[in-house]
């Protein structure tokens, strides 16, 4: 039996300090504990730390406390009114349960649903095990990701709620040994690469404390869209962020993101980049579509991600700009 | 989900009801003991010193087994005893054919050194607390010889033997000379029972007898087979199952894990509990076997069939011969004067198929009516005019009158209620708020059986009616039918009414599957109650001191609970607990057993079946290939409902189980060892309640009489019937793809060349 010690941290300090795994809402890392996936040796339940408010910053940003709830964040005044990408990714994720329970240091840090990943019957995992190979290569990846991928891991990003954080350019605030760090979204999740096994760019034992966004863009429109084969309670096969504005039929500013198909949040700087300053028509928006999924290497079960990507980046673009 | 129910035909025709209780949508009776958790299901039963087993899992699809140590298990805390092929004492197999012991699974477990699929048990570890046993069976250590396992989704090219099933005419040279040909393969993928109750036994051994508390559709057909496997006489064995969070056919039979708990804890001489872990449902408790089914159908340039050919097969797995009867509605359903149904099993490693919901006709009627509609199509005919044009008036695979059928019915009434004459056939040429609908239909049919079954009712002296029977109710309500037969019969409250079920100390009753329990039980209840009250209104007539003594027993009735000459009313009559009281009785009781409509003259030459109808409507966004299902109408003609609501509850939960097996479930090997790689409840997808279409239920509510004196026949399967074709019918009207391999995808549906609504 694994055996490991449980406290509960009183202070940031204490927390940063303790050397243990921290826990917040526990669906992901409870779950993986039970596969033998995850076995750390001394739990520390961050819950309790006074990192639960949302406060508009005096530059007109938003702070998040890492331990705000899933739901409560989705249902919060100001996330539905100035930040509805993040709202609605929120709610397009998981089951009401388990947002109630979910916290937002927790949801950027969940792991991979990769089937193989989670079985520990499958030694060759590099996520896992680091150097052992990728069983999800040649196995089943209908779910896998087309984007960001290496020939050591194809497995997807998992999360809703950091796509639109990675379309609003959030920052992750982090504090451990080495005192405070921001980290923008862009630079905290990494790529697979040959090291699958690095997810981000927390040192261990580091905590994640906030996560602020910029102020909301004046006139920009948000959308969450996300496509799946069930109704609800699915994780994405492909989504996308969209924050746009326009003005004259011309888009001025835009950001869009991408989840399930990519190894990590999907930032999809060619669709931006074909889109700025253009008119907004069904023809840019395709082509910007085209853009960001130029790159897709898709597996044996996951062509057709490609196809819907692209459809649900144009769905994205002309509800934002409608 | 919106929805209603109706039931136009819905009078009493019975008659004999004195407070309309037949026929009437009553709560469940054992409603408040689920909704507060008083409901004992197998897994809540705590014996005193209870241990815990858990299995270890082939980890391979297909070898032997090397080498097995569990010295380091062996050793872990609170380990009691590991169990393996090495060290087992013998576990019989139960008798081949045997109909009142069948097991899912010829082999029994650790029978020897082979593994047939991946998760097959492999060893049993037993200790003191389920973590214990579960730390300790994840450290036993297994070595195999592994060959690739035969998994492929893949079914043709088939070079064994064709089984006939049922033939007439000459269907090959009358579907070449017809006009208008569809020659097509269906295929339907493995799916997973997936009941919210895991399987799950508390098998408790003490001296020569064992007790086992199962999570179990058949608690006699269970004490039979366990009798077998164990090698023990049938009444050394008890097993009780008071209630079960549903099975789907897929806890019909029992499975390797209750003969290994039995066997464990007849080891240990202490109560051993094992719950099946929902992966290990994916492997180790059945599933609906894939299905490959040809269909080569003809008609007259008018719509007339004149050639039916279905070519069957589905796998099973290396061990066992499942056939899944695909053909079980093709050769009665339609009027086609040449027909040929054959069937062949393919064998791949997985564990043994077992029967889901609507076996064989399920997967058969998808295959069936998805060609019916292409026929439509090529016909350029409205579907329900196909149907309609080629209905049966007798069974003309055998000659036989229908006891009863009314799918004309039910397709005019489906119609008329989903406003089918406003469908326009082209593809995608119908609109609504921005998206393309689709409008599918499908027909349905399912077996009506009657089996034997005894029961016992007891009118007590605390004035309450009991009645006994070791049936079992898995969920349907079957607590509640026999609640209201004795409510009808003596007229008393529900609250003074017991029904104890799922014990075989009890008389016998059926197995719950194929839709028969209902029908099954009713003539013995309601010849028990009788019999109970004739020996009651026989005391009243002779127990000196009670106002009724002297009068001729014939002319007393039991009415409200009361005795009383059937020239007055109730209320002049005595209640019938104080004639008790006075003859000094704790209770009077009556048996009845009634026989199987199969041997039963008056129905031996009738050919019963349910009738039903689906109609669906899809929405589909053709920009984001998103599509749901929005609008559900299903008639179905299943003789006379005894309870409304709880006949549409079976309705409306078989309407959205079609729905996930339309569009979402797929049980999904990894080729390369076998595991069914989506067996979790996050990856294999069951229809959410978002899914849920509004959903309209009408019963015809047509007596069938030939089946009981209730006209009653059964509601559990054939909700799903129709409702997968129907769904794929919508689909291609909508979108114009046809898709002929379950479930649909986004993947399929991105075929489409409508790409705007
Ligand atoms: C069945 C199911 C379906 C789901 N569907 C979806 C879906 O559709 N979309 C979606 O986006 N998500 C989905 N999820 C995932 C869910 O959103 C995450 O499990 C959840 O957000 C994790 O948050 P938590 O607080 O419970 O994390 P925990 O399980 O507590 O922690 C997760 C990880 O983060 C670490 N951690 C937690 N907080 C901090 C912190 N402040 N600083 C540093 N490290 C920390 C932990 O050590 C652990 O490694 C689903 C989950 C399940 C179980
Ligand atoms: S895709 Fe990544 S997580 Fe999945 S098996 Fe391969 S290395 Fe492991």
């Amino acid at each position: 039996m694994q055996s490991f010690s449980y406290s509960k941290a009183q202070s940031v300090d204490q927390a940063a300090a303790a050397g243990g795994r921290f826990i917040g809402g526990g669906t992901t890392l409870v779950d993986l504990m039970k596969q033998g996936v995850e076995t750390p040796k001394m739990l520390v339940d961050i819950t309790g730390l006074p990192l639960s408010s949302v406060e508009t910053q005096p530059d007109g940003g938003l702070l998040i406390g890492a331990m705000v709830r899933n739901s409560d964040l989705a249902h919060h005044e100001t996330i539905k009114a100035q930040y509805a990408v993040l709202s609605q990714a929120l709610l397009s994720g998981a089951s009401p349960q388990l947002r109630n329970m979910a916290t937002t240091g927790g949801n950027l840090l969940q792991r991979t649903r990769c089937p193989y990943f989670r079985d520990t019957s499958y030694s060759n995992c590099n996520k896992r095990n680091p150097g052992s190979g990728c069983a999800a290569i040649g196995g089943h990846n209908r779910m896998m990701a087309i984007l960001g991928t290496s020939a050591d891991c194809i497995a997807t990003h998992p999360s809703d709620m950091a796509v639109a954080m990675t379309a609003l350019e959030a920052t992750v605030h982090v504090e451990g040994a080495k005192g405070k760090r921001a980290i923008t979204i862009a630079d905290f999740y990494k790529l697979p690469g040959t090291a699958p096994n690095v997810e981000n760019a927390l040192e261990p034992g580091e905590l994640i404390a906030h996560v602020t966004l910029p102020a909301p863009r004046k006139g920009s429109k948000q959308v969450y869209l996300k496509l799946r084969d069930r109704a609800s309670y699915e994780f994405a096969l492909t989504s996308a962020a969209v924050v746009a504005e326009t003005s004259g039929g011309h888009i001025r500013f835009v950001r869009v993101a991408l989840g399930g198909v990519g190894t990590r949040p999907w930032r999809a700087h060619e669709a931006e980049t074909v889109l700025m300053g253009k008119p907004a028509t069904a023809a840019h928006f395709r082509a910007a579509a085209e853009a960001a999924l130029k790159d897709a290497k898709p597996q044996s079960e996951n062509g057709f991600k490609v196809e819907l990507a692209k459809r649900c980046i144009v769905r994205a673009l002309t509800t934002a700009t409608a | 989900m919106a929805s209603t129910t109706s039931s136009p035909n819905g009078t009493s025709p019975n008659g004999t009801s004195p407070h309309g209780i037949i026929g009437r949508p009553v709560s469940r009776i054992d409603g408040p003991l689920k909704t507060t958790g008083a409901a004992q299901y197998a897994a809540d039963f705590h014996l005193t010193g209870t241990v815990h087993a858990v299995p270890v899992q082939a980890t391979v699809g297909n070898g032997t087994i090397r080498s097995l140590d569990v010295s380091a298990a062996r050793s872990m805390p609170g380990v009691l005893d590991v169990l393996h092929h090495g060290n087992i004492e013998r576990i019989y197999r139960a008798v081949p054919n045997d109909p009142s012991a069948t097991v899912s699974e010829t082999r029994p477990p650790f029978e020897d050194n082979r593994i047939y699929y991946w998760g097959q048990y492999v060893a049993l570890v037993v200790a003191e607390t389920l973590e214990q046993a579960t730390a300790a069976a994840a450290a036993v250590q297994v070595e195999y010889s592994a060959e690739t396992p035969s998994v492929n989704g893949e079914l043709e090219p088939f070079a064994g033997k064709w089984h006939t099933v049922s033939s007439r005419g000459k269907v090959d040279d009358a579907f070449a000379a017809a006009a208008v040909q569809v020659d097509q393969t269906y295929v339907t993928p493995v799916e997973t029972h997936n009941p919210i109750e895991l399987h799950s036994t508390v098998a408790s051994w003490v001296g020569d007898s064992v007790t086992f508390y199962e999570s179990t559709q058949g608690v006699v057909n269970h004490r039979n087979a366990m009798a077998q496997i164990l090698g023990v006489p049938r009444e050394n064995v008890t097993v009780v199952t008071r209630f079960l969070g549903s099975g789907f056919g897929g806890k019909l039979f029992p499975w390797s894990h209750c003969a290994l708990a039995a066997v464990a804890s007849r080891r240990l001489q202490r109560p051993v509990k094992l719950v099946v872990t929902r992966t290990m449902m994916f492997s180790n408790v059945g599933h609906r076997p894939l299905t490959e089914q040809r269909f080569r159908i003809a008609a007259s340039a008018d719509g007339k069939l004149v050639a039916l050919r279905q070519d069957a097969l589905n796998h099973t797995s290396m061990v066992d011969d499942f056939d899944e009867g695909c053909g079980e509605a093709t050769p009665y359903l339609y009027s086609v004067p040449n027909l040929t149904v054959t069937s062949a099993l393919v064998q791949r490693n997985v564990g043994s198929p077992a029967p889901m919901r609507g076996p064989g006709a399920v997967p058969g009627l998808f295959a069936m009516e998805s060609a019916m509609d292409e026929l439509a199509v090529a016909l350029k005919m409205d579907p329900v005019e196909l149907r309609l044009k080629n209905d049966a008036t007798i069974d003309e695979s055998n000659g036989q009158k229908f006891s009863s059928r009314h799918l004309r019915e039910c397709l005019e009434t489906g119609s008329a209620k989903f406003g089918w004459s406003r469908r326009t056939p082209g593809v995608g040429s119908m609109r609504r708020d921005g998206k393309v609908l689709g409008w599918g239909m499908a027909a349905a049919s399912w077996g009506a059986y009657r089996f034997g079954c005894s029961t016992t009712v007891e009118l007590g002296a605390d004035g309450k009616a009991r009645a006994r029977c070791a049936t079992q109710d898995v969920g349907t309500g079957l607590y509640t039918i026999f609640a209201q037969v004795l409510s009808e019969k003596t007229g008393l409250p529900f609250e003074r009414i017991e029904v104890l079920l799922g014990d075989t100390t009890m008389p016998e009753g059926p197995l719950s599957g194929g839709s028969w329990s209902t029908a099954t039980v009713l003539p013995a209840v309601a010849g028990a109650a009788d019999n109970a009250i004739a020996s009651l209104l026989q005391i009243a007539a002779s127990t000196p001191g009670t106002p009724l003594n002297g009068v001729d027993a014939k002319t007393l009735r039991l009415t409200e609970g009361r005795i009383h000459r059937s020239t007055d009313a109730p209320a002049q009559g005595v209640p019938f607990e104080s004639v008790l009281a006075a003859a000094r009785l704790n209770g009077v009781s009556g048996d009845s057993t009634s026989g199987s409509a199969f041997e039963d003259p008056k129905t031996k030459a009738l050919s019963m079946h349910s009738f039903g109808a689906q109609f669906v409507e899809v929405e589909w966004e053709p920009e984001i290939a998103r599509l749901r299902v929005s609008r559900v109408v299903t008639v179905i003609d299943a003789g006379r409902i005894i309870n409304p609501r709880a006949g549409a509850n079976q309705i409306k939960g078989a309407v959205v189980m079609g729905v996930g097996m339309a569009l979402l479930e797929e049980t999904v090997y990894d080729p390369r060892n076998g595991q069914p790689i989506n067996g979790n409840l996050a990856d294999y997808l069951m229809a959410t309640s978002p899914d849920c279409p509004e959903i309209d239920v009408t019963f015809l509510d047509y007596p069938d009489y030939a089946l009981n004196s209730y006209g009653a026949r059964g509601i559990g399967e054939i909700g799903l019937a129709g409702v997968a074709p129907a769904i794929a019918s919508a689909v291609y009207h909508a979108t114009g793809v046809r898709v002929r391999k379950l479930p649909v995808r986004i993947e399929d549906l991105l075929q489409s060349e409508i790409r705007e609504a």
